[in-house]
């Protein structure tokens, strides 16, 4: 295969992703509102959040309640170290995420033999627990009055903090997490999750090496959500406990769930609709906005429960069955 | 030396004793039938050799490593490869994806490899796509590859099982009623298959209910009741002897 | 410390560790019937403090404004199994608990919506003259509270094992299949659960906002405190619930109490979660656990 012929290859079995790609870096040529721009700054954090929890529970099958723990960890890591401690927040926001990996793997050992509600009220107990500490621990978090001045990135003397800047910065590093996401769905990894999330007894059985890899997943999940605080704070330089409530929590586990967790578009679609939803209920009331989002979960589970990238799918069975009925109703056997 | 052991195996669960002493061997080469009455033990059996369950007493060697205080995917690691009563098939993932599961203890190609694309993973990609459609191919199923495993109908999704076990490249394979819901040309189909399997040098034991089945597949038998072996021996012994007639009194040989 | 400090310690312990008792009896209730936890089971302790608030504002007597609202948030439950379980009894747990999940966030926010961020007060049901005993104050509302705590576990006891209904609900836990072979209606079952269980957290609710006033954001943490409680005494086991409810209550007040550090109140709600997570790590079934927990 000659190079050109390789490149229109890749192309053509990547063409969603990278027409996204191309929509989401085009962006600031076309949004010239600093509020917009804001809110997609924001998209790029949520986004990397959400992916994190999309591996974790689509791919690996568990569930997280208290990830908004280890976005506060990247956040207040972050804002910790480059404020105390003068560092590169570049470096800041590598060491935070170690951390996160560290406590990721510290309580996924005894947490992911944990199965269903279990896990879901270990992972709460233990979101519930950081929240406590982020107020408490005033010597270090400045408990509720929170962190201020928190620095800019930068490249090479390059300021990231001017909104376009940080925008490609911030969506550079999300669609990479993206792509990387994707590239794992069809991969030997990729697979023994799948594997283990369908019948874990069975993945056993084949070699799969079930514990270390849900630990590792819930690992890499927390590396995911540590990156998207870091970027935030980096972003708003300036960190609060209040940002790290059991309802923060909630809406990353309600982004999954409406965009679908079976796939990682799920997490792309999830985001951009708990985005901008509140733009558009914003003309009504702000309050109703988690009213909203409430209900829209239940209302998914129900009528749509592989979430919004299942739409095409469910979209499909209803116009057979309306086309032709007894023939609909043959093949569905 | 036998490629398994069981040496004196007891397995109690609270007060339930489900294995009571059982002891056998394997040799490489053979293939061995497991039957007895309903609950005689069998799949506990299956659960201690595949190091899902640990003996209450006794030990299980694989050649001469003590299997006692492995978890499965070190069975698997070792040789050991399974299918299940109740079929464990991954149902919605293709036919081909349920095999290339099999292939995960044959790769190296870790997490960031995935990520990142990395040449070591397309590289493993490729070979695990050669291998899995060779496994198919063994149990006939290569057609169906790119079907949902929920599909498939009972005879196929048992295939696929052990189209899957094979992709471990075990050395020992353990069948857990493969015949189960299976009319008499599907069961043919799956002698031919298990013949052709042994013949590559598997050796496998196998959990079965059909006397015809098994009368006609194995070197030799092994019949528990209620947790105790009762009888060992080829198939015509076994046919033959008072105990084993009597346990199964009302079953058909 | 003193005698009576430690004893006044113990009481508003006892105090708190009812509503948490009353909380985790109704997340049995449930989980007994369904396998459910129901995690908007604290929103129900909320809502029926909140209404009893609004009522008891409208005119309507204490004990009256008390009754109804356990009464309406029964209600609410009933509607809530209705609309959001019942579609989803035959789905995964995972679907189930988001649910529940998604419904205790629509409460909280209907919740804020409705009667705004403050938190309310209600007036205790026979005053407020603190009783002494052995040298410590209780007030009158914390024996109310331990009362109804009491009389609803005896009611539940004489329901479980004396009445016909009773004895279904208990059937349908322990095999649903063959209750349902014996005519008993899964659904109905299903649907007394909830109603019953709301109607319990509401009563926690009422009996509780007097002591420490009632907000939007009052119900989760009672939730999480009453869910930590069950995994303490034993997931299933109602007497475990309301053992775990109590003992939680004491340690908290009592790390609240011992405790050398500065402000160590603020500690207090991460207590229920430390002994949340010790449970799970090292003795999942709890201290009185009978039902066994899937573990891989």
């Amino acid at each position: 295969m000659t190079a050109v012929t390789q490149v229109v290859e890749y192309v053509r079995r990547h063409a969603a992703f990278i027409t996204f790609a191309v929509v989401v870096m085009a962006a600031p040529f076309f949004v010239h509102s600093t509020y917009y721009l804001s809110i997609l700054a924001f998209t790029a954090t949520r986004l990397m959040a959400a992916l994190g929890l999309n591996l974790l529970m689509g791919q690996a099958g568990q569930i997280s309640l208290g990830h908004a723990a280890f976005v506060a960890v990247g956040a207040y890591g972050s804002a910790i170290m480059t404020t105390r401690w003068a560092l590169d927040p570049w470096l800041a926001m590598a060491i935070a995420a170690l951390l996160a990996a560290a406590i990721a793997g510290v309580l996924g050992v005894p947490t992911l033999k944990l199965k269903g509600h279990y896990l879901a009220m270990a992972t709460l107990g233990f979101g519930e627990i950081v929240f406590i500490l982020l107020i408490q621990l005033k010597w270090l978090t400045s408990g509720s009055d929170g962190i201020v001045g928190i620095p800019a990135l930068s490249i090479a003397g390059l300021d990231l903090g001017r909104p376009k800047a940080y925008h490609w910065i911030a969506w550079g590093v999300a669609l990479v997490m993206f792509r990387m996401t994707l590239n794992l769905v069809d991969s030997r990894v990729g697979r023994s999750l799948k594997a283990l999330h369908r019948a874990e007894i069975a993945a056993s059985s084949l070699g799969v090496n079930t514990s270390f890899r849900k630990v590792q997943t819930f690992m890499v999940s927390a590396v995911f959500a540590s990156i998207a605080g870091s970027f935030y704070v980096y972003y708003i330089h300036f960190i609060s406990p209040d940002s790290f409530t059991i309802t923060f929590s909630v809406i990353l586990l309600t982004t999954v769930v409406i965009g679908g967790v079976g796939s990682v578009w799920g997490a792309v679609w999830g985001t951009l609709l708990m985005m901008f939803l509140p733009e558009y209920l914003k003309r009504f009331n702000q309050d109703y906005t988690n009213l909203t989002f409430g209900l829209l979960m239940i209302v998914i589970m129900i009528f749509l429960p592989g979430g919004l990238v299942s739409i095409g799918g469910a979209f499909n069975r209803v116009r057979r069955r309306l086309r032709r009925p007894d023939s609909a109703r043959l093949e569905e056997g | 030396m036998p490629i398994l052991s069981v040496q004196g195996v007891s397995k109690r669960f609270g007060g339930l004793e489900a294995l009571k002493d059982v002891s056998f061997a394997l040799y490489e080469g053979q293939v061995k039938a497991l039957i007895g009455p309903n609950g005689a033990g069998k799949t506990t059996l299956f659960n201690l050799i595949s190091g899902m369950d640990r003996p209450s007493e006794g030990h299980i060697f694989f050649r001469d490593r003590d299997l006692g205080r492995l978890h499965p995917h070190q069975a698997s690691g070792l040789g050991i490869g399974r299918t299940f009563q109740h079929s464990k098939v991954f149902d919605d993932m293709t036919v081909l994806d349920n095999v290339k599961v099999g292939r995960y203890g044959r790769g190296r190609a870790g997490i960031f490899s995935a990520f990142l694309s990395l040449p070591r993973h397309r590289r493993e990609e490729r070979e695990v796509r050669e291998a899995s459609l060779g496994a198919l191919k063994r149990v006939g199923l290569q057609e169906r590859g790119s079907e949902p495993a929920g599909n498939l109908p009972m005879g196929d999704r048992h295939l696929l099982e052990i189209a899957r076990s094979l992709a471990t490249e075990p050395r020992v394979l353990l069948l857990d009623e493969p015949a189960a819901g299976l009319n008499n040309e599907e069961t043919e189909q799956l002698m031919g298959i298990v013949r052709r399997i042994r013949d590559e040098g598997v050796t496998i034991l196998l959990v079965e209910h059909d006397m015809g089945f098994v009368m006609d597949i194995s070197d030799e038998v092994v019949v528990l009741d209620y947790g105790k072996k009762i009888a060992e021996g080829p198939p015509l012994m076994i046919q033959n002897d008072e105990q084993v007639i009597r346990a199964y009194l009302g079953d058909d040989l | 410390m003193s005698l009576d400090q430690f004893l006044q310690y113990i009481f508003s312990g006892i105090t708190n560790g009812s509503i948490y008792a009353l909380t985790a009896l109704g997340f049995t209730l449930i989980y007994n019937a369904t396998d459910i936890i129901n995690f908007a089971q604290g929103e129900f302790v909320m809502l029926g403090g909140l209404t009893a608030i609004s009522l008891y504002e409208w005119g309507v007597p204490l004990p009256i404004a008390c009754l109804g609202a356990v009464a309406i948030v029964a209600l609410i439950g009933v509607i809530f199994e209705l609309l959001a379980i019942r579609p989803l009894l035959s789905a995964g747990i995972i679907t189930q608990i988001i649910v529940t999940v998604g419904a205790s966030l629509a409460l909280r926010t209907a919740a804020m919506i409705i009667w705004g961020r403050e938190a309310l007060p209600l007036p205790p049901l026979t005053g407020d003259t603190p009783i002494k005993v052995l040298g410590a104050t209780i007030l009158p509302q914390t024996l109310w509270v331990l009362g109804a705590t009491l009389a609803i576990v005896v009611a539940l006891q004489i329901f479980y094992k004396r009445t016909l209904t009773g004895k279904a609900v208990r059937a349908c836990s322990v095999n649903p299949t063959a209750a349902r072979l014996m005519g008993v209606s899964y659904s109905r079952v299903v649907l007394l659960s909830f109603g019953l269980s709301a109607a319990i957290a509401a009563t926690g609710g009422v009996l509780i906002a007097p002591v420490s006033f009632m907000g939007y954001s009052s119900g989760a943490l009672i939730g999480l405190k009453g869910f930590a409680a069950c995994i303490l005494g034993g997931l299933g086991n109602p007497a475990g619930a309301v053992a775990g409810g109590l003992i939680l209550g004491i340690l908290e007040s009592l790390t609240v109490g011992f405790l050398p550090i500065q402000g160590s109140s603020g500690y207090k709600d991460a207590v229920a979660f430390l002994i949340l997570l010790l449970v799970l790590f090292v003795k999942p079934q709890g201290l009185f656990g009978q039902r066994t927990m899937e573990k891989v």
